[in-house]
C-alpha cells in the first residue's frame, strides 16, 4: 500500500477487481455502502456487499415511458446510465417524521423529531445526478433557512461518482451544462476503461478510501485518455440520435412570455397529472405535511412527504384551488422547472437526467414540449 | 347512558369484506369501542340499538328495489353518512350487470327465477341519497376507516389523499411496472390510499380506490394500446371493481364500443 | 422593501407552545386570539414587523398561517385574529382561554416602513384584509409625525363584517383618514356603499409623494392597484399582501409559489412591480 496522500484531482487506476477492497472499505467506515443493482427489472440503489452484486453486463433502453434492460456477456459495471432513483431520496427522504406531540391532562408537549442519521456511502452517481445534488444543497442549504435533516444527511454522504460512457434516448445532460462528464459533488469519480477503472481523487476522504486498494498512479497520457471517455460521449450526444436536444438559449423569457401559448393545452390531453415526473425528477423537492393521530387525538405525529405539482392538495386554498386544471399544472411544473428556478436558486432546475421522460406512464417528453412552445 | 358518537354499520349488494376491514382493526378496534357506541353492526353484534345515528357507514350497491328505499330511510338515520369501499361508492364489480341482460343471468343462475327480484343495475348510494364522505378500495384500507373515525371524534376533515397511486408507489421507491415491464396498470388514474400494494408486489393497479382527481383514464388507455396491450384487455382493466365510477366507465365504453344497457328497470 | 431574514440556523420545524391568554369574538366567524409564548425565554426573543405571519399550529389538526394584528411595539399581547375557514381555524374556533397552541414565526416580508418615511400612505383593505394591516396603523399612529397624510379605505360585505369598528374612533382622532364602505347596506347604515377601489375617487394624491398598501381578495387588490396606478402612482409604490398555500412558511416545501416568487419568505408582502408579470395569469 502506498501511504502517499493523494492530492485532490489526482488520478489513479486500479484493477477492476480491486473495487471490492473499495467497497469493503467503505464499508467499514460507513452504516451503509448502496450502489446500482438489477431489483424489479430496473437498476435501483440498494446495499452492496459485493462488487458482483452490480449489474455487470447490463445496458439499458429508455425512451418516453418505457424503460428495458439487456444482458450482454461483458464485464463492464456502469454501462447502464440512470435509473429511477437519484440521490434525492438519501437526503430528502419520502416520508419522515418532523415532530411528535402528546397530550397529557389538557397539556401538550411538542418535540421536533431527530432521525438517527445513517453515514451512506453511494457507488455509482453520475454527472447529472451529482448536479442535482448540488441544485438540492442550494434549496435546501442555501437559501435563508436550512433544512436540518438533510444537512445532517448531507454530512454524512460519501460519494464515488462514475462517468458515463453511453447515454441513452431520454438523456440530454450535454443540452443543461450537467455533463456527461463528472466534475465536481464527489469524493471519489471512476472511469471505466477496457481492464482497469481510472479514479479521480475528489476529497481528501476520498483520497484516505483509496488507499485501501492496490491502486498505481496514472501518466499524463493516461488520465487524458481517460478523461477522453466522457468527451467523446458528449460529442456523440451533441450529435443527434443518441440523445434528446435542448435548446435552453432565452428559454426563461421564452417560457414566462409564453405561459397562454395553446401548447400548454395539448399537452394536457395527454398529460395524467399523475406526479411521476416530479417523483422520480432529482431536484423537485415539493413536500407536504400530514398530522397523524390516534383515536383520542392526544397522540400526534407530523409526517413530511414528498408531494407533487401536480395534486390538487398542492396549491389548495379555503377560497379555491389555484391551479385547477392540468393545463395550469402542467405550466407550473415546466416553468418552475425550466424558468423560474433561475430566478430562486440561480440555474435550472433540470439537468438533463430524462427520469421525468422515461417514467411517465404516457411519455410526454419535455424537451418536445419546449421545442414546440419555440415553434420548431 | 352514554354520551359516546353511535355508529351504525349497514350491508347493501356487497361481499362483507369492507365491514371486516372494522373488524380487522383488531388493538385499535377495543379503542374504536371505547371511543363511539357501535350501535348497529349485524357482523359484529345482535344487540340493535334504535336510531338516530352519528355515523353511518354503508357498504355495499343498490341493486334492488327494496335497497332503494331502504337507503332512504337510513340516510335520515344517520347525521354523517359514508360510503365504505367500491361497491357503495362507485356500484362494484356487480355492476358489470350494467352492461348486459340482468334478466338472462337470472334465468341462468336460479333454479327458481321467478323469486328473485333484482334491479337491472347495480349503482352507487350517491345516485340515491346525497353522501357526505367516501371511502374507497375493494376492500377499503382499515387505516383510513381509523382515520375517518379519529377525524370525526375530533372534529377535522378526514386526511385521504385524492392523488394517484404513482405518488405512494414512487414514495416506498417501486419501480414502475409500467414502464420498466409494459404492464397496463391503472396506478396513474386511481385515488392513493393503499400505499401502492399491489405495485410493491410486481402486479399491476387494477383501480380499486377508482378514480383519482382529475385523471385522464382515456389518454393512458390510448398510451396502452399504443404500446401494444390490447384493447380487450384493457376492457376488462377499466371494467372491474370500479366499472361504474365515470371516468372508467367512459374509457372502457370507448375501447368496447359498446354502451350499458339503458334498461334499468325492475326485473 | 421586505427585510429579508438573514440565514437562520435554528430548526425552521420547531414550534413554540403558546398560550391563549385573551379571545375577542370580533364576529360570528372571526375572533382575535391573544397569545403569550410559554418559554419565557421565546417570548422575549420573539419581535416582529408589521405584515409578518405566524403559523399557527393546533396538534391534529395541522397548521395555518395567520398573519399578526396586535401592535408590534407591544409584545406581551401577540394578537391574530383569524376567520374560521379550514380545518385548523375551525379547531381554533373552539378553543377557550387557557388552552394551548403552537407558533412558528415570525416569517415573510412586512409592509414598507421605511419607504414610507415622509411620504403619505393609503391603506385599502377589505374584510379580514384589515387584521395584517392594523399592526401597521398601529405603528402609523405611535409615529405619525414621520408619515404625511394616511387615509385608510376599508371595506366590507355589510356593515355587521366590519371589524375593529370600536378603534375606528381612536384612529381617526390619531389622524389617520378614514373612509369606510359595505357591499350591501342596511336599516341604519348611513355610510358609503360600494367596493372599496371606487373610495379612491374622493383622494387628492400626490402621486410621487403617495405609497399603497393593500390586502384583501384578490380580485379587490386588483382594483385597488387600477385605481393607483390610473392615479399616476408608480408601480414599485404600490404593495400588496398575497395569500397562497403556505405549509413551511419557509420556502422548503414549494407549495405557495407564485411565478418566481414563493409567498411565504419572499412574500407575503409584494410591491405591484414584483407582481405583475403574474397576478393577471389565470391559475398560475
Amino acid at each position: 500500500m502506498n501511504l502517499a496522500k493523494l492530492p485532490i484531482g489526482s488520478f489513479v487506476r486500479i484493477q477492476k477487481c480491486d473495487l471490492q477492497s473499495l467497497v469493503a472499505d467503505l464499508k467499514q467506515v460507513h452504516d451503509r455502502v448502496v450502489g446500482p443493482r438489477e431489483i424489479d427489472a430496473a437498476i435501483v440503489y440498494d446495499d452492496l456487499d459485493h462488487v458482483d452484486q452490480l449489474p455487470i453486463g447490463v445496458t439499458d433502453h429508455q425512451d418516453g415511458g418505457v424503460y428495458r434492460l439487456t444482458h450482454q456477456s461483458s464485464d463492464s459495471h456502469f454501462d447502464y446510465v440512470v435509473g429511477p432513483q437519484s440521490l434525492k431520496g438519501f437526503l430528502f427522504p419520502p416520508r419522515e417524521t418532523v415532530s411528535e406531540s402528546v397530550r397529557t391532562d389538557g397539556k401538550w408537549e411538542i418535540q421536533a423529531t431527530e432521525t438517527p442519521v445513517m453515514r451512506i456511502a453511494v457507488l455509482g452517481p453520475r454527472a447529472c445526478d451529482l448536479r442535482a445534488l448540488a441544485i438540492q444543497d442550494k434549496v435546501f442549504l442555501e437559501g435563508p433557512y436550512v433544512d436540518p435533516g438533510y444537512q445532517r444527511r448531507r454530512d454524512a454522504l460519501f460519494i464515488v461518482a462514475v462517468n458515463c460512457r453511453r447515454s441513452v434516448a431520454t438523456c440530454f445532460c450535454h443540452a443543461m451544462d450537467c455533463g456527461p462528464a463528472v466534475t465536481s459533488h464527489f469524493d471519489l469519480a471512476l472511469t471505466e476503461m477496457d481492464d482497469h477503472f481510472a479514479v479521480e481523487i475528489g476529497t481528501p476522504a476520498g483520497g484516505l478510501a483509496i488507499e485501501a486498494t492496490s491502486w498505481v498512479p496514472m501518466s499524463e497520457v493516461e488520465v487524458a485518455h481517460a478523461k477522453q471517455v466522457p468527451a467523446a460521449l458528449e460529442e456523440s450526444m451533441q450529435g443527434g440520435t443518441s440523445a434528446r436536444q435542448m435548446e435552453t438559449g432565452g428559454i426563461r423569457e421564452l417560457l414566462m412570455d409564453n405561459l397562454e401559448h395553446p401548447r400548454w393545452q395539448e399537452v394536457a390531453e395527454r398529460c395524467l397529472s399523475c406526479g411521476n415526473c416530479t417523483m422520480v425528477c432529482p431536484t423537485c423537492f415539493c413536500s407536504s405535511v400530514d398530522e397523524v393521530t390516534d383515536l383520542s387525538g392526544d397522540h400526534v405525529r407530523r409526517e413530511r412527504s414528498w408531494a407533487s405539482c401536480f395534486t390538487a392538495e398542492h396549491s389548495y386554498m379555503h377560497s379555491g384551488n389555484v391551479r385547477k386544471t392540468t393545463r395550469s399544472k402542467y405550466r407550473q411544473w415546466l416553468t418552475h422547472k425550466l424558468a423560474t428556478w433561475q430566478d430562486q436558486f440561480d440555474s435550472s432546475g433540470c439537468t438533463g437526467c430524462g427520469r421525468c421522460i422515461t417514467w411517465c406512464p404516457v411519455g410526454i417528453d419535455l424537451t418536445e414540449e419546449v421545442a414546440a412552445i419555440r415553434g420548431e | 347512558m352514554s354520551e359516546k358518537p353511535k355508529l351504525a354499520v349497514f350491508k347493501f349488494a356487497s361481499c362483507d369484506g369492507c365491514q371486516l376491514s372494522l373488524l380487522d382493526c383488531e388493538d385499535e378496534l377495543l379503542a374504536v369501542a371505547d371511543a363511539v357506541e357501535i350501535a348497529y353492526f349485524l357482523e359484529a353484534r345482535t344487540e340493535q340499538i334504535a336510531g338516530p345515528y352519528d355515523i353511518g357507514l354503508i357498504e355495499g350497491s343498490v341493486t334492488t328495489a327494496h335497497d332503494a328505499e331502504r337507503i332512504k330511510e337510513i340516510r335520515q338515520q344517520c347525521k354523517f353518512l359514508v360510503t365504505i369501499g367500491a361497491c357503495a361508492t362507485s356500484g362494484g364489480i356487480q355492476a358489470l350487470k350494467n352492461w348486459q341482460d340482468a334478466d338472462e343471468f337470472v334465468r341462468s343462475v336460479y333454479a327458481t327465477p321467478e323469486y328473485i327480484s333484482t334491479l337491472g343495475t347495480s349503482t352507487a348510494i350517491a345516485d340515491h341519497v346525497p353522501v357526505d364522505f367516501e371511502l374507497r378500495g375493494c376492500p377499503i384500507n382499515r387505516q383510513q376507516l381509523l382515520e375517518l373515525i379519529a377525524s370525526l371524534l375530533q372534529g377535522r376533515r378526514p386526511s385521504t389523499p385524492s392523488y394517484s397511486v404513482c405518488i405512494e408507489c414512487k414514495r416506498r421507491m417501486t419501480v414502475c411496472i409500467a414502464v420498466a415491464r409494459g404492464v397496463a396498470c391503472l396506478g396513474p388514474v386511481t385515488q392513493a390510499g393503499c400505499d401502492a400494494l399491489c405495485p410493491a408486489f410486481a402486479r399491476e393497479c387494477f383501480g380499486c380506490f377508482g378514480p383519482k382527481e382529475t385523471p385522464n383514464v382515456i389518454s393512458l388507455t390510448n398510451h396502452y394500446q399504443k404500446q401494444g396491450v390490447d384493447c380487450a384487455h384493457l376492457t376488462r382493466l377499466t371494467r372491474s371493481f370500479n366499472a361504474n365510477s365515470p371516468e372508467f366507465k367512459e374509457a372502457s365504453d370507448l375501447l368496447s364500443g359498446e354502451q350499458p344497457s339503458a334498461d334499468t328497470g325492475d326485473h | 422593501m421586505v427585510d429579508r431574514q438573514s440565514i437562520t440556523t435554528a430548526n425552521p420545524w420547531v414550534t413554540n407552545l403558546a398560550r391563549i391568554q385573551g379571545i375577542d369574538q370580533e364576529l360570528p366567524n372571526v375572533a382575535t386570539y391573544d397569545l403569550v409564548l410559554e418559554d419565557p425565554a421565546a417570548a422575549g426573543a420573539f419581535e416582529f414587523q408589521p405584515g409578518q405571519f405566524n403559523m399557527l399550529y393546533l396538534p391534529g389538526f395541522g397548521e395555518a398561517a395567520i398573519s399578526i394584528s396586535s401592535d408590534p411595539g407591544k409584545l406581551t399581547s401577540l394578537q391574530h385574529t383569524v376567520r374560521v375557514a379550514g380545518n385548523v381555524t375551525t379547531a381554533l374556533s373552539r378553543l377557550h382561554v387557557g388552552d394551548q397552541l403552537g407558533v412558528r414565526g415570525p416569517f415573510g416580508s412586512a409592509w414598507p416602513l421605511e419607504a414610507c418615511r415622509g411620504k403619505d400612505v393609503v391603506i385599502a383593505c377589505g374584510g379580514i384584509g384589515l387584521p395584517p394591516l392594523r399592526p401597521l396603523i398601529y405603528y402609523l399612529i405611535q409615529h405619525r409625525e414621520t408619515f404625511g397624510r394616511v387615509h385608510l379605505l376599508y371595506g366590507a360585505r355589510t356593515p355587521g363584517e366590519l371589524l375593529f369598528t370600536n378603534e375606528f374612533q381612536q384612529w381617526r382622532a390619531a389622524g389617520i383618514e378614514m373612509a369606510v364602505t359595505v357591499d350591501l347596506g342596511s336599516d341604519d347604515w348611513t355610510g358609503d356603499i360600494g367596493v372599496v377601489p371606487l373610495l379612491f375617487h374622493r383622494l387628492h394624491l400626490d402621486s410621487n409623494q403617495t405609497i399603497v398598501m393593500t390586502c384583501g381578495p384578490e380580485v379587490m387588490m386588483r382594483f385597488v392597484i387600477f385605481e393607483a396606478l390610473a392615479r399616476g402612482i408608480d408601480p414599485e409604490s404600490i404593495y400588496l399582501s398575497m395569500e397562497r398555500n403556505m405549509q413551511c412558511a419557509v420556502g422548503l416545501c414549494g407549495a405557495c409559489q407564485l411565478g418566481p416568487k414563493f409567498v411565504c419568505k419572499d412574500g407575503p408582502v409584494f410591491t405591484y412591480e414584483q407582481m405583475e408579470p403574474y397576478l393577471m395569469v389565470g391559475d398560475l
